[in-house]
């Protein structure tokens, strides 16, 4: 049974914000940006209960199973902590850290992409084989041809300068706004199903 | 007092947002549409179903990512699909061996996965078998985030894998590592760079506003039917409007 009080509150709220954001009233609007700070700094709270998270579980797994990956996180994630906490986010110690360490950890995980995509694409022929597949992978390479200059040819004439920019221009940005229409009626029944109460994913 | 052409869409939007509700409402007076009969089949969601039914007899477990939503953002609205969807989920298997992970990307859904991690146990009267690891914030970056969700994929005997949230093209590597161990993935997001990827490497791809189903088939609260019924009703208002609106400029009406 959930907390009629915390239902209450995430209706409440939410309705404040809703009509603050449509009715042009100077007080509703104040209230409105009101509650949207708090819930920034609430967030901000929140990715500090994250990190917690994060740190109860891996203490648990170095306890339970002696990862080797949970003392690396556990003692990255103290050194940058206490670096931050002792210098400030933007001196130089702590740039270098974000510039040679996350940033490029990052990137290379970025660059792994290439070879999960193209195995992806491989797979799925085998996995699920037919026209629509076809048309997915014939698609995806007539994108990726007529963006790259080839070497000892260069651009591909009518593949880089008509297929491409008509492929990417026209189906491709018809289909996403088809999709995206969709998402935004869904995303306004998912915000009328909180406000009504009927999804209430918070409290007790 | 004149009103501005702002001020007009405003007043449309809303009353977009208020008839969008009545008829929500509605509908669930009306009627309440039910998966096979007034829904129609969505493969992806059927095959989670009977792999959840095996997960709790063969012993494995379901995992469920939430993925990157912002509380204050849109885009979180996917995410409260997915912990609605999770809740029901989690309810039908909290009496297995091997509990249901849920893995989220940013600290305000962790919060909220945890919350409904343990009303769903509540509701099953499993309460003593919450645990608070079972949600998961496995990385605060969307790299860092796959990789730790990666990890739950790859070492928890995860008999399915249900990522319904807002994603990037780290998604591929989530989907790329359930692979290898032959595990089923249903997959759905809002961002359309990712529903590409998401096509190519997940074994039953949600796409568009499937994701946003994915509560009325798994049955996780009485006005997640009805508000697809709104949906479709709400869609073939907005073709009306597009279609009609571009004949309407083809003839140099307006």
């Amino acid at each position: 049974m959930k907390s009629p009080f915390a239902t209450a509150v995430a209706m409440g709220v939410g309705l404040l914000v809703l009509v603050g954001y449509f009715v042009p009233v100077p007080v509703l609007a104040g209230l409105r940006l009101l509650l949207l700070q708090w819930a920034v700094i609430l967030a901000g709270v929140a990715l500090l209960v994250g990190m917690a998270n994060l740190i109860q579980y891996h203490v648990e797994n170095l306890r339970s199973k002696q990862n080797i990956g949970s003392v690396l996180l556990l003692a990255s994630l103290g050194l940058t902590f206490m670096l931050t906490l002792y210098f400030s986010p933007q001196s130089a110690p702590v740039q270098w850290l974000f510039s040679a360490v996350l940033i490029p950890g990052s990137v290379a995980l970025m660059a792994l992409l290439v070879f999960t995509l193209a195995y992806a694409a491989v797979r799925l022929l085998r996995r699920r084989p037919g026209v629509f597949s076809v048309l997915f992978l014939g698609t995806a390479i007539l994108i990726l041809l007529g963006a790259v200059a080839l070497p000892g040819i260069g651009s591909l004439p009518f593949i880089s300068n008509t297929l491409r920019p008509w492929l990417a221009q026209v189906p491709a940005v018809a289909g996403a706004r088809g999709i995206l229409l969709g998402v935004g009626l869904g995303t306004v029944a998912t915000g009328l199903r909180i406000l009504l109460g009927s999804d209430r994913p918070y409290g007790e | 007092m004149s009103v501005t052409g702002s001020g007009v869409s405003d007043i449309l939007g809303l009353i977009f947002v208020a008839l969008f509700g009545l008829l929500m409402v509605v509908s669930r007076v009306l009627k309440q549409p039910r998966p096979g009969r007034d829904l129609r089949p969505l493969p992806a969601l059927n095959r989670l179903r009977q792999a959840i039914n095996l997960t709790v007899e063969s012993g494995r477990r379901l995992h469920v990512s939430l993925g990157r939503g912002e509380i204050i953002h849109p885009r979180t609205a996917v995410a409260f699909v997915g912990l609605s969807a999770m809740q029901k989920l989690v309810e039908d298997t909290a009496v297995s061996d091997r509990p249901t992970i849920v893995t989220a990307g940013t600290g305000p859904l962790g919060i909220l996965a945890r919350s409904s991690l343990r009303s769903a146990y509540a509701a099953a009267n499993q309460a003593g078998r919450y645990r608070a690891t079972y949600g998961r914030v496995t990385g605060l970056t969307p790299f860092s985030y796959a990789a730790g969700a990666l990890s739950v994929v790859r070492d928890e005997t995860v008999a399915a894998n249900f990522l319904v949230g807002s994603f990037g093209a780290e998604v591929a590597l989530m989907t790329d590592g359930s692979q290898d161990d032959d595990t089923l993935t249903v997959a759905g997001t809002d961002n359309v760079v990712a529903q590409a990827i998401l096509c190519a490497s997940a074994d039953e791809p949600l796409i568009g506003e499937e994701v946003f189903a994915s509560g009325a088939y798994v049955g996780a609260g009485m006005l997640h039917g009805t508000s697809l019924l709104t949906q479709d009703i709400f869609r073939w208002l907005l073709i009306a409007a597009m279609v009609g609106g571009a004949l309407i400029k083809m003839l140099g009406v307006w």
